[in-house]
């Protein structure tokens, strides 16, 4: 019998602890997938931050370095500057990488760090309980905007992949959507090209995955993802937004 | 090797590099610009790495995954700074992973000033950040011994899977003296680091840096495991300096370029007929508490003299449990103690008598 789909061995048997219906489970799939794919993964340190992803050093199958909150981008510059031949990213969320974490982000991306990092945003912070974050998108309940967002008092959404691609150090910089087998696919493509332009020491680069959060949206897991493609996608449209030859 | 003339600043940059060091990450603050500066300019001439960062928080964060890929590396700061820098030692501390950290102490608090200060005292010995950890801190008080001490504090980071802390204030940091750096022989025998996160290359499985215990009975075993480290810590590094203990009437307790205005007092009192010694902590944790298991039988009180409102007292009281008065002699902010205002505060001491 033919083997048509196997466990990445990018990927280590512990049982994760992400909730029924969250998509973290296939955003890790698809790093492991692409780490194993370009033959990097033995030679990879994967950077994981605090929050949802904080356990993340027990699910991937290659050396890992747990950070403090938004501090992965710093953590993974130390690993990258004392190996510069091994592959070096973050996995961070959007209250980790889009409040806490926004200087340490910016600035790996300006200095042109040669690493990568999977931002996750799900619109809310996860792990502490449902608050409102950085990406909360106007009119949004949360715990702590519980008359939903406010742009007048809380701003407007930050639109992460933009901003990097203002940066000229950031070189690949691509925002994705895992809502659909179709995107899943093109996700896998652009976390792959992000591998790739690290590898080949062209620059900082960054891949957006928009995801859910059933729990604290307080949707079925199938809702979540028609309330993503209903509401995030047109606010943080999806593609590409800088690649390679076009980075200064 | 023969003497050569540096500012302190630079002599700890040169002493890193001697030691091995080769990842410096820092941010600019005053009174300790010469040291990221020194190493900008002499760190890729050895193959080593610079990295101005955004920050003091990005820099610690930086020394932690640099340390944590088994790289020996430091930082340097000043006061405020080693205060944003707390964050990340407490996460290199939780780890168990080697790295070096100076400070190079001004007033305080807040922005405080750039003039000289040992006001960092408490942050250094008590944990600046959260949790229960502690740091290995070394406290020199000319530039051989900080040379001689940067040198020791990268292996005894390595020996002990510890940050360690060397502490100096604006005085030190700026002034010139001649150093010498003498052939360096480790009193430590050192592991090989198979903890780095370096890549498995396939041939052992991941390791992993982390200082993150969900379970509770497993983050106390942890504790209690540090605590065993600390406590080897405490009986094998605590050093102090003891001058002029012989029928000493007081004896001052100062540490780093304090302790150098303190042996002016004591110099002069002798000229005076007052004998006054002096404890010379070279480590401010551990405290060397032995030094005063013995204290002359002369000897009334002790007075501690320090660049700050007086953060010593508490150890030099539990560490003679109060047996004797201590009084205090300090200044703060940037102003220095004057030899004849510590005398002058000995001889208040012992009644206004000669």
């Amino acid at each position: 019998m033919a083997v048509v789909f196997q466990k990445t061995r990018g990927l280590t048997d512990v049982q994760t602890h992400y909730c029924p219906g969250c998509t973290h489970g296939i955003i890790h799939r698809l790093v492991a997938e692409a780490l194993e794919e370009l033959g990097v993964l033995d030679d990879s340190i994967g950077v994981c931050p605090v929050g949802c992803s904080a356990l993340a050093y027990d699910y991937f199958n290659c050396d890992m370095h747990q950070a403090s909150h938004g501090r992965a981008p710093a953590v993974a510059t130390g690993v990258k500057r004392v190996h510069p031949k091994n592959v070096v990213w973050t996995y961070q969320g959007d209250g980790d990488l889009a409040s806490i974490g926004t200087a340490e982000i910016i600035h790996a991306a300006h200095r042109g760090e040669k690493i990568t990092t999977i931002f996750v945003n799900n619109a809310i912070y996860g792990m502490t309980g449902g608050q409102m974050a950085p990406t909360t998108l106007v009119g949004q309940k949360s715990t702590t905007s519980p008359y939903g967002r406010d742009a007048e008092t809380c701003g407007f959404p930050l639109k992460v992949a933009e901003m990097m691609a203002t940066i000229p150090g950031a070189a690949f910089v691509e925002r994705v959507s895992v809502d659909t087998p179709a995107n899943v696919r093109k996700a896998k493509k652009a976390i792959l090209e992000a591998f790739k332009c690290q590898i080949e020491g062209k620059g900082f680069s960054i891949v957006e995955v928009l995801s859910t959060c059933p729990t604290n949206w307080g949707m079925t897991p199938v809702d979540s993802l028609a309330w993503l493609q209903a509401n995030m996608i047109p606010y943080y449209p999806l593609g590409n937004f800088r690649k390679p030859e076009e980075a200064k | 090797m023969a003497k050569v003339l540096m500012k302190g600043n630079e002599a700890i940059g040169a002493a890193a590099i001697n030691a091995g060091c080769r990842y410096f990450f820092g941010y600019p603050i005053t009174p300790q610009n010469e040291v990221p500066e020194y190493m900008s300019r002499e760190l890729p001439k050895v193959g080593g790495v610079f990295v101005q960062a955004e920050s003091e928080v990005a820099a610690i964060n930086m020394v932690y995954g640099a340390s944590g890929a088994g790289a020996r590396v430091m930082t340097s700061s000043s006061s405020p700074g080693i205060a944003l820098k707390q964050e990340g030692i407490t996460y290199i501390a939780g780890a168990e992973l080697p790295c070096v950290i100076v400070n190079i102490m001004r007033g305080g608090p807040g922005l405080g000033g750039i003039q000289p200060a040992q006001s960092d005292y408490n942050q250094s010995t008590r944990g600046g950040g959260n949790g229960d950890y502690k740091l290995l801190v070394y406290a020199p008080a000319n530039l051989q011994e900080m040379v001689d001490m940067v040198q020791e504090a990268f292996d005894a980071a390595d020996y002990y899977r510890n940050p360690v802390l060397v502490v100096g204030d604006g005085m030190i940091g700026q002034m010139m003296e001649p150093v010498e750096f003498k052939p360096y022989v480790s009193k430590y025998e050192l592991a090989e680091k198979t903890w780095a996160t370096d890549g498995t290359k396939g041939k052992r499985g991941p390791n992993i840096i982390n200082s993150l215990f969900l379970d509770p009975a497993k983050l106390e075993d942890h504790n209690v495991k540090l605590q065993a480290k600390y406590k080897a810590i405490k009986e094998n590094e605590a050093r102090a300096e003891l001058y002029n203990m012989d029928n000493a009437q007081v004896v001052i307790v100062a540490y780093g370029t304090t302790s150098r205005i303190a042996k002016n007092a004591i110099e002069s009192l002798k000229k005076e007929g007052i004998e006054v010694g002096l404890i010379r902590p070279q480590t401010l944790w551990p405290f060397p508490d032995r030094a005063f298991e013995t204290l002359p039988e002369a000897c009334k009180g002790l007075l501690v003299v320090e660049m700050s409102m007086g953060q010593m007292i508490d150890d030099v009281k539990l560490a003679t449990s109060c047996r004797l008065p201590v009084e205090f002699y300090g200044r703060s902010g940037g102003m220095i103690p004057e030899p004849d205002a510590i005398a002058d505060k000995i001889k208040e001491m012992l009644g206004g008598v000669k």
